[in-house]
């Protein structure tokens, strides 16, 4: 190995490039963010997609964080709305009674990038609400992940069906515990209560409202590039080969010398405090009434199927899986014409078949068919004036079990998109073993 | 002493739907080893058919005068349509899916039972509005005796008659048929089974047909006891599922007797803390439980030491 090699063993950079090695991952979230901001967003027809643009970022951040429990260690949780909803409702609560304590009102006090509001923003381009807003959101994520370890801890004692069931129970008890909190304090009286009891008046079963909203399509963003980032990193270090081969084989590992339990609660407790973060993100967003039913059950099995979906392990597979399985039950709302999907589709078909390729050509095919299909029921539902928005979540739950059957490792299995295709091997150093 | 009577009745009402939806999951689970999330839908079309059913025979309404035999033929019909429905999605959405990895097949049954709770909510199934199921017993507020100053009605008594009844039925299918014979060596051991000649597919079928019969009988229980059919995706039925399954693993998941004990023991638990302590964490209860069950037992309560192998 040539000693340039920024792979080899003796390779010293300058100062210069540490700074330039370790900021360009962390300015290319920011960039990431900025674009998504201000050059996606705008280019979006109506408000309602850049609310859906927000939940797909939202879901990434939740997909690929339990990715690194369920993916990547192999545990099985099912109870990751509960971690969201211990970080939403604790960045809900600073946000609000620190707005209070702060300005005495539980208004907008941010910059630009967190207004999210209608029209043109005449303002400062950073407020102090911004640095609530984001300390509330990191106090979310830490308060989750200390939650994390003692959800994490039984998994030393319980394997798959029962840890599952362990965490949807857990996921449970938050849920119901939100429910029987008092009702908000108006910003008028929050001072009379007396401080810890304060900031347990999170509006129960009515939903947490009158807060101020902070999310913006940057911030949402912003956290899925830092999310990806540490779960791409983590993945390839010390620590995620020591997570592969617990998910591998447990045992082997701990013969090994791997220490299993360290290792599960830290996926546990990663994963808790970037869904925590996530529900930071959630509870801020525009309209948004944090309701305690929407985190249940429910929203944990929306996220598991999206991992699953994508490919257990997979980064780019859960992000992707969460990209589509947000748009596709809105897209089901008013199934569009499939049609155009033709195009491609069918040439690829017939190349294939020219080419002899038969086992690629028939899938292409089956696809081809699938669509013809799809605009016929389509047509014909309209024709006679059936409701198609009716048959969203049949059919969403249809596709889901297809899905399973067809197709159970999921989009991309373990691996990620771009190893799908053979790449050229260069010389053979350093070359990173897929998992 | 009567109000603690009057509790403990209304715990055997309620362990009596818990346990009989259990009996679904633990024996599911203990011939495919995975959690048929589904089975909570399936109790939820039985409470709905008894409404469907008697609503098409002109039972319902306050003018109406159902016959003798109305709640046993409205429980027949509900239970046939639910046995159906529970092999049908063994057939077609598990059976494919036989070797594929446990987290797919949870999936999978999280998507059947997305699939039943929307699919009950159109327009020419069950519909969106709550209903009113009929008691089709004459007389069912009766009291029959007064014990402890606490009546026990007509319904009560009918209603613990066919519970106790088919799970003893069950019992001894389980424990005394060569059909049950073949159900627990497919349990035990599904590829030895195979072996020695148990036709394992069409064993692992009946469970499901008889799971969702009995689950179809704790929906009747469900309706006919507290009368109001919430809309077919309604939390509580989901929360009736997720409690029913809670019992079967507090009582040993895989052990039918367990279930049994389980159900009774968790509605018990429901009602006592809901009436002694606070009726607001009566759901909190049953998790809390649930945790602690498998924490220092993880096999249930009367579940065998499951022992990890290398």
């Amino acid at each position: 190995m040539h000693p340039r090699d920024p792979r080899s063993s003796q390779f010293r950079p300058g100062l210069g490039g540490v700074v330039l090695h370790g900021a360009a991952p962390l300015l290319g979230i920011v960039a990431l963010a900025l674009v998504m901001d201000l050059l996606v967003a705008p280019l979006l027809p109506e408000a309602w997609y850049a609310k859906v643009l927000a939940d797909i970022g939202i879901n990434i951040v939740l997909a690929v964080s339990l990715n690194m429990v369920n993916g990547f260690t192999g545990q099985f949780s099912i109870g990751h709305a509960g971690f969201m909803a211990i970080g939403g409702y604790t960045a809900a609560a600073v946000v609000y009674y620190g707005s209070i304590a702060l300005w005495g009102d539980a208004g907008f006090h941010g910059g630009y990038f967190s207004y999210c509001g209608l029209g043109h923003f005449n303002g400062p381009w950073f407020g102090g609400g911004d640095l609530l807003f984001v300390a509330a959101c990191l106090i979310g994520g830490l308060v989750a992940a200390v939650v994390g370890v003692f959800v994490g801890l039984p998994s030393i004692r319980l394997r798959g069906d029962y840890l599952a069931i362990v965490t949807l129970g857990f996921g449970e008890i938050v849920r119901i515990l939100i429910q029987q909190t008092p009702g908000v304090l108006p910003p008028e009286s929050a001072a009379t209560v007396p401080a810890p009891g304060r900031y347990l008046h999170l509006g129960g079963a009515l939903g947490f409202t009158n807060h101020p909203f902070y999310t913006t399509i940057f911030w949402i963003w912003l956290a899925v590039g830092a999310t990806v980032l540490v779960a791409w990193r983590l993945r390839n270090s010390t620590y995620g080969r020591a997570f592969l081969s617990i998910r591998e084989d447990e045992i082997a590992a701990a013969a090994m010398g791997v220490p299993i339990l360290l290792y599960k609660v830290m996926a546990f407790t990663f994963a808790a405090f970037f869904a925590g973060i996530a529900g930071g993100l959630f509870a801020h967003q525009l309209g948004s009434t944090l309701n305690p039913a929407d985190l249940g059950f429910a929203k944990s099995f929306d996220i598991l199927i999206m991992i699953v979906l994508g490919g257990l392990g997979s980064i780019s597979g859960a992000i992707l899986a969460a990209a589509g399985l947000t748009i596709l039950p809105e897209l089901l709302r008013n199934p569009p014409h499939v049609w155009p999907l033709l195009v491609p589709v069918v040439p690829i078909a017939l190349a294939l078949l020219l080419y002899r390729r038969r086992r690629l050509a028939r899938g292409w095919g089956i696809l081809a068919g699938g669509i013809v299909l799809l605009e016929i029921a389509r047509d014909l539902a309209v024709a006679h004036g059936v409701q198609l928005s009716d048959y969203r979540m049949v059919f969403y739950a249809l596709s889901l079990i297809l899905v399973m059957i067809l197709r159970p490792e999921g989009l991309l299995g373990t691996r990620e998109l771009w190893e799908l295709w053979p790449r050229k091997r260069k010389g053979g150093a350093g070359v990173r073993a897929s998992s | 002493m009567n109000d603690l009577f009057q509790t403990f009745v209304a715990g055997l009402r309620l362990g009596c739907i818990y346990g009989l939806v259990a009996l679904g999951y633990t024996m599911v689970y203990g011939v495919l080893r995975f959690i048929n999330f589904a089975h909570g839908d399936i109790v939820m079309v039985g409470a709905w058919l008894c409404f469907i059913v008697a609503r098409a025979m002109h039972w319902t309404g306050f003018t109406a005068h159902p016959p003798l035999y109305a709640a046993a033929f409205v429980l027949l019909i509900s239970m046939t349509a639910c046995a159906l429905l529970g092999w049908l999605t063994e057939r077609l959405a598990y059976r494919p899916l036989r070797r594929a990895p446990r987290l797919n097949v949870l999936i999978a049954a999280i998507g059947v039972s997305l699939f039943i709770e929307n699919a009950g909510q159109l327009r020419f199934l069950f519909g969106t509005e709550p209903q009113a199921m009929p008691s089709l017993l004459p007389r069912a507020q009766t009291a029959l005796i007064t014990l402890l100053g606490v009546r026990i009605t007509v319904l009560d008594v009918v209603i613990g008659l066919l519970a106790v009844g088919l799970m003893i039925a069950l019992d001894i299918l389980v424990f005394r048929t060569r059909l049950g014979l073949a159900m627990r060596a497919v349990a035990f051991d599904d590829a030895a089974a195979a072996l020695t000649g148990v036709p394992v597919n069409r064993v692992v079928g009946m469970t499901f047909i008889i799971g969702s019969a009995l689950a179809a009988a704790g929906g009747f229980i469900f309706a006919t006891e507290y009368h109001n059919l919430q809309q077919p995706a309604e939390m509580s039925w989901i929360l009736l599922g997720l409690k029913a399954f809670v019992a079967a693993v507090v009582g040993g998941i895989g052990n039918i007797r367990g279930a049994m004990v389980g159900g009774l023991l968790l509605a018990l638990l429901e009602q006592f803390g809901g009436r002694y302590v606070s009726n607001d964490l009566r759901d909190v209860y049953v998790f809390a439980i649930l945790i602690l069950v498998l924490l220092v037992k993880p096999g249930g309560i009367m579940g065998a030491q499951v022992t990890e192998k290398v």
